[in-house]
Parts: C-alpha cells; structure tokens; sequence
C-alpha cells in the first residue's frame, strides 16, 4: 500500500490497453477521469462543509441548527438542494441571456479548478505544475469576472450595485493576496506547491512567517466574500447584491462556489503555511497524508467560521481604506524584509527561524507605531482646541 | 509536429482581425479591445519564434513579458481616459470625439 | 495529422473565431467575452508552446486584470443597456480592404522565407523549472535585461498615477482636512 494511487491509475492503464485503446489516447482518458474525480469529490464534499457550517453557526448563536433531515440534520443540504434543483430557472426580462447563464458557471468554475494543483499527500495532486502559486491567482480573478457578470446582466439596479462594490473589494484584495503568495515562494525558492510544502519539513512556514500568513488569510476572507467583508450580499443593504436575480439551481451553484470557497481558503492556507501533508509517518504510509490535510484545513475552515460569527460587517470605505492604506503597505513592507532577512539568516533551521521571526517583529511593530501615531494624530483633530467652536464636518473621514 | 509557418499564420491573422477592429468600430472602447488583439498577436509571435528560433536564449520570453506590462498599462490609461471623456462629453463615440479637428 | 495538429487548429479556430467576434458584435459586453475566449486561447498556445509560466501569467494579467477593467469601462460609459447607431464607421470597407492586404502581404512573406518552413520540428529546450529560474534571473541580471524591466516598472508606476488622475471625478474635494 506504499503508492496506491499510483497503482490505481496503472491498472487502469492496463485495462484499457487491453480493451485495444492506444497507449496515449488511454492516459489522456484517465487524465479526464481524473479531473472529474477530483471535480465530483470537491462539490460533493461541499455538501458536509455546508451542513458542517449551519451546525456550528448554530451553536456559536446557542441554538441547534439543522437537526431534521437525518441524523443530526446531515442531510439538509441534500434536501436544500433538491428544492433548489426542481425550482423553475427564471431570466427577468431585459436580462442578458447568454451572460446571465454564463456568470454562475465561471463562478463555480473558479472555486473547482483551484483544487487541480493543492497537493492531498505525497504523490497524490491533480496536477503538478511549477507555476502553482500563480495558476491560482489567475483562477481566482476568473471568478472575480463572473461575479460582475452576474451583477450587470441581471438588468437590475441593486444588482449592479452589488456587482460593482463587489468588483472594488475582490480586485483591490487580491493586491495584499498576491504579495503575501510571493513569501512562500521566496522561502522554498519554488512556484510549485509541491514544493512549498516539501520545503516545510523542518519548520512549518506559519512559524517562519506569521505576519504573512496572517495577512494572507485576511485577504482570502474578503476574497471570498465572507463575513466581515461581507457587504456582497448585505442583505440589509443591497438585497443580496449581485445575485438577487439568480433563483434555483444558478443560486445553488453560487451558494456551492462561496461555502467551497472557503473550505478551499483552509486548503490553501494548509499547504502554503501550515506543511500540507506533513506530518509524523507520512513518508511510510501515504494515506496518512490525506488524514494530516483535511485535518489542518478544517483547523483553518473552524477559524474562518469562528470569525465569521464574531465580528460585524465593515462598510464599504472602512474596506476599502483598510485594503490601501494597511494591507497593501504591510504586504509590500514584508515582501522586502522578507527578501532581505532571507538572504542574511544563516543556514541552519534554528538560525534561519529567529532571524524571520525577528523580522516578523519588526513588521509587526513598525504597523503597531504606526498604528498608534495614527489613532493619535485623528484623535487630536477631532478634538476641538479649548475656547474655539469645533470645525464644520461636511463628510465623514 | 506543428510547423512554425501555422503560428505565424494565425498571429497575422489575429493582428490582421484586430486592425480592423481599430481601424472600422466607431466605440473607444471597441477600439481598445482591437488594439488588445493586436499586442496579442505580437505576443505570440514572439514565444513561437523563441520556441522554434532561439529556445535556448530567454530573450523572447523576456520580450513578451514586456509586453504584457506594457499592455497593461496602456489599457489601464486608455480607459482612464475614455471614462473621463465620457464623463464631460457623455459620448464613448469616436466620431463624436472631435473638438481638436480642424 | 497528428493529435497536437488537430488541438492547435482547433485553439486557432477558437482564437480567430473570438478576434472575429470582438470586431463586428454590437453589445459591447458580448465583444469583451469574445475577447476572453480570444486570451484563453492564446494562453492554450502559450501551453503549446511550452511557454507555461507565460500562459498563467496571460490569464492572471489579461483576463483578470485587463478584461475586467474593459468590463469595467463599459458599465461605466454607457446610458442606456442598449447600444445605439451602426457599430461600424462609414469606412468600414477600407478598413476590411487594409487589413486584408497587410495579411496578404504577411502570407507572402512568410511563404518566402525557407528558414521559417524548415522549422518543421521543435528543437529542443530545457526543463520548465529551469526555463522559469532563467527568465528570472534574466530580467535582474545587469548583463541583460534589467533596464527594460525597471523601465516597464517606472512605465506602470506612471501609468498607475495618470489613471488615477486622469479617471478622478470633476468636482474638487472639500478644502477640510482628510482625516488624519
């Protein structure tokens, strides 16, 4: 049992050799299987993230959550979709056929195909390419597209509404997303995950390089569209944004790509920070591998939704204030003195994680001074000076 | 095998489709979108001659990351410029755009 | 006809279909997702081509970036959902009549040149992960091309303000304080 994929795949290679197939044409068709293998297992296993989600948003608020469909309601989410299946597509008048049907398709497209190249155990990965890290970038602002689409042919005002602030906040925190993906990259010297996670076996690179992880996971939540950057589907504000239009199945499918959204930010925070499929036995049995990644993911996806549960929406200037004025200098700020404390730590595993932590602390002090100079310097303008009327606000800072 | 001449052939092909867009739609923007196809087509011009010509010399792949930077930014000011012009003129169109004329 | 000649002039169809389709749709949101199909399938030849970091590179820059800020500008410039008047200029036929005889022009060229139809088998390359490490190093490398990439860079840097200045609502902002 040392590869057992490997061994699957040969028999299937056999066994349609044997059928009288050609040697080429036989392993391209066992490529396609495999994607949709890799396809069906990522959006059927959505169907437990859902249903694990409800259960816990539940009880962080004190109340059950799902508890009717099945044993401990597992089975809501088979029966949410089931309504959903059977309901009538509609188009409003006025819509854009053709790119009202294509927007949920993109959407879904973008959170599936990202699973191609996230590594469950050592040789088991969709596919290995050396260019992982910005494949994923590329796939991310697909999705990005299908979420304006969606929002301008619904022929629908508040829809578009929703479709532009949505374009604002994916595009502007994909900026800090792509900086903080460039430190991995310097740290196993590789693009390929494969890579970055076998360059984790001494030291995790969340020890290395906490600020960056951090950073990297802050922006993942508001690319995803999740709590607190949630203004997307503010349903008190915007009557759900960009999909209000979207009933049925097309509504399943953009529900399916934002709950696998996340389970894929875990995924990929696992592999590029946490070690991936690292962990005690893996290089003898394999299959453990997959045990230690889901395991390390669902950590990652509990913490998404603990946050989400926790804190309130932000508006929409507050975002986009803290994405350019925060996240992107931090980010850019880290890229150097990551760059720099690289190319200064010595050798070994020991030397080389106090001289990154040293800068972690630097980047993190620097941000708190600012911080503080900051808060002080606004504090001390909106105090009027004594004896004078206070200065006439017109909008707020 | 596929021969160099095939690549070539659509690369002209392409930068020959996107002329016309630059050359016959009266939208600025439509414009911009054929002077995207045009760099395009130079890109893939450049990565076909570095595969078949030079594949040991980066140069050509140097090249056409250039060019996408480039691309880039020329997009990025152009429909910075159309929406400006928009907003004073409320018209994108092309032949409507013609105080400098003589 | 092998399978790899029967992908290309399948990614080729694609590619010229969408160009094709940009030039002559009205709806100019139609003309931005043919444009998407023409860059997806320039990035399946930059595949082809063994150009990989050059295709993801051309799917995250002109497909994430470029088509949508092209989007974008058309939400952002049009009065009505509608387009209105011809989608061509009345010198459309010069325009088909100029671009035909440039290709044409092209074609008889490249017929001409024997280096070009020798070239029948690809030479050989390197590894991917060393391709990547070269173009790298190449464009740090003071022997090579590190001016062209810090002039791309100052020419982005430029381009980032003057959008910004240029695509700045008319009104001047209030003369109060900004909040700091």
């Amino acid at each position: 049992m040392s590869d057992p994929f490997g061994q699957i795949s040969q028999f299937l290679l056999d066994l349609l050799t044997g059928w009288g197939l050609e040697a080429g044409l036989a392993a391209f068709l066992l490529k396609l299987l495999g994607a949709a293998a890799m396809g069906m297992l990522a959006l059927f296993s959505t169907f437990l993230f859902i249903w694990g989600e409800r259960k816990l948003l539940a009880r962080i608020q004190i109340r059950l959550g799902p508890n009717r469909a099945g044993p401990f309601g597992i089975f809501q989410t088979v029966a949410d979709f089931a309504k959903l299946v059977t309901k009538e597509l509609i188009v409003p008048s006025g819509a854009d056929h053709f790119v009202f049907l294509l927007a949920p398709i993109l959407v879904v497209m973008s959170a599936v195909a990202v699973w191609a190249v996230v590594p469950f155990a050592p040789r088991f990965i969709g596919t290995d390419i050396n260019v992982a890290v910005l494949y994923i970038v590329a796939i991310g602002s697909i999705g990005i597209l299908g979420i304006m689409l969606a929002g301008w042919s619904s022929n629908n005002k508040f829809a578009l509404l929703g479709a532009f602030r949505a374009a604002a906040q994916l595009v502007s925190y994909e900026v800090p997303m792509v900086l903080t993906l460039l430190i991995p990259t310097m740290l196993a010297g590789s693009m390929g995950t494969v890579s970055i996670v076998e360059a984790q076996r001494q030291m995790p690179f969340l020890i290395l390089a906490p600020i960056p992880a951090l950073l990297f996971f802050i922006s993942s939540l508001a690319e995803n569209g999740r709590a607190p950057f949630d203004l997307l589907e503010a349903e008190s504000e915007i009557a759900t944004g960009f999909n209000v239009e979207y009933g049925g199945l097309m509504f399943g499918m953009f529900f399916v790509a934002e709950f696998l959204h996340a389970f894929t930010i875990g995924a990929l925070t696992t592999t590029l920070f946490l070690g991936g499929w690292l962990g005690p036995g893996v290089d003898r049995y394999p299959i453990l591998g997959v045990v230690y990644f889901f395991g390390k993911s669902l950590l990652v996806w509990f913490t998404i939704i603990w946050v989400r549960m926790s804190l309130p929406r932000i508006r929409i200037d507050q975002m986009l204030a803290f994405n350019w004025k925060l996240l992107t200098p931090l980010a850019l700020a880290a890229v150097i003195v990551f760059a720099v404390a690289d190319k200064l730590a010595p050798g070994g595993v020991l030397g080389r994680t106090l001289v990154l932590l040293a800068g972690n602390a630097l980047l993190a002090v620097g941000t708190l001074a600012g911080l503080w100079v900051h808060a002080r310097a606004s504090r001390r303008a909106a105090t009027p000076p004594v004896g004078s009327t206070p200065p006439m606000r017109v909008s707020p800072s | 095998m596929i021969p160099l001449t095939w690549y070539l052939l659509l690369a002209a092909g392409l930068f020959c489709v996107g002329l016309y867009g630059v050359l016959a739609r009266r939208n600025a923007v439509a414009i911009l979108m054929g002077i995207e196809l045009m760099l395009n087509a130079v890109n893939l011009n450049l990565v076909a001659f570095w595969r078949y010509i030079t594949p040991t010399v980066i140069a050509g792949q140097v090249f056409a990351v250039i060019v996408f930077a480039v691309a880039a930014s020329e997009a990025a000011v152009g429909l910075a410029l159309i929406i400006s012009i928009y907003r004073r003129r409320s018209t994108v169109v092309a032949d409507e755009i013609n105080m400098l004329k003589w | 006809m092998t399978a790899m000649q029967i992908v290309f002039l399948v990614i080729g169809a694609a590619t010229l279909l969408g160009g094709v389709m940009v030039v002559v749709s009205r709806n100019l949101i139609h003309a931005a997702l043919w444009l998407i199909l023409s860059l997806a399938g320039v990035a399946a030849l930059f595949v082809l081509l063994e150009a990989g970091l050059l295709a993801v590179v051309q799917v995250a820059v002109y497909i994430g970036a470029i088509a949508i800020l092209i989007i974008f500008a058309v939400m952002l410039t049009r009065r009505v959902m509608a387009d209105s008047g011809p989608a061509a200029n009345p010198n459309w036929w010069a325009a088909a009549l100029a671009a035909l005889m440039i290709f044409a022009g092209l074609v008889v060229v490249f017929m001409q040149l024997p280096a070009l139809g020798a070239a029948q088998a690809a030479p050989l390359a390197g590894d991917p992960e060393v391709l990547v490490e070269d173009l790298g190093r190449a464009l740090v490398d003071v022997d090579r091309y590190v001016v062209p990439f810090e002039v791309a860079s100052v020419l982005l840097l430029a381009a980032l303000i003057g959008a910004v200045v240029v695509a700045r609502p008319p009104e001047a902002p209030l003369p109060e304080e900004e909040g700091r």
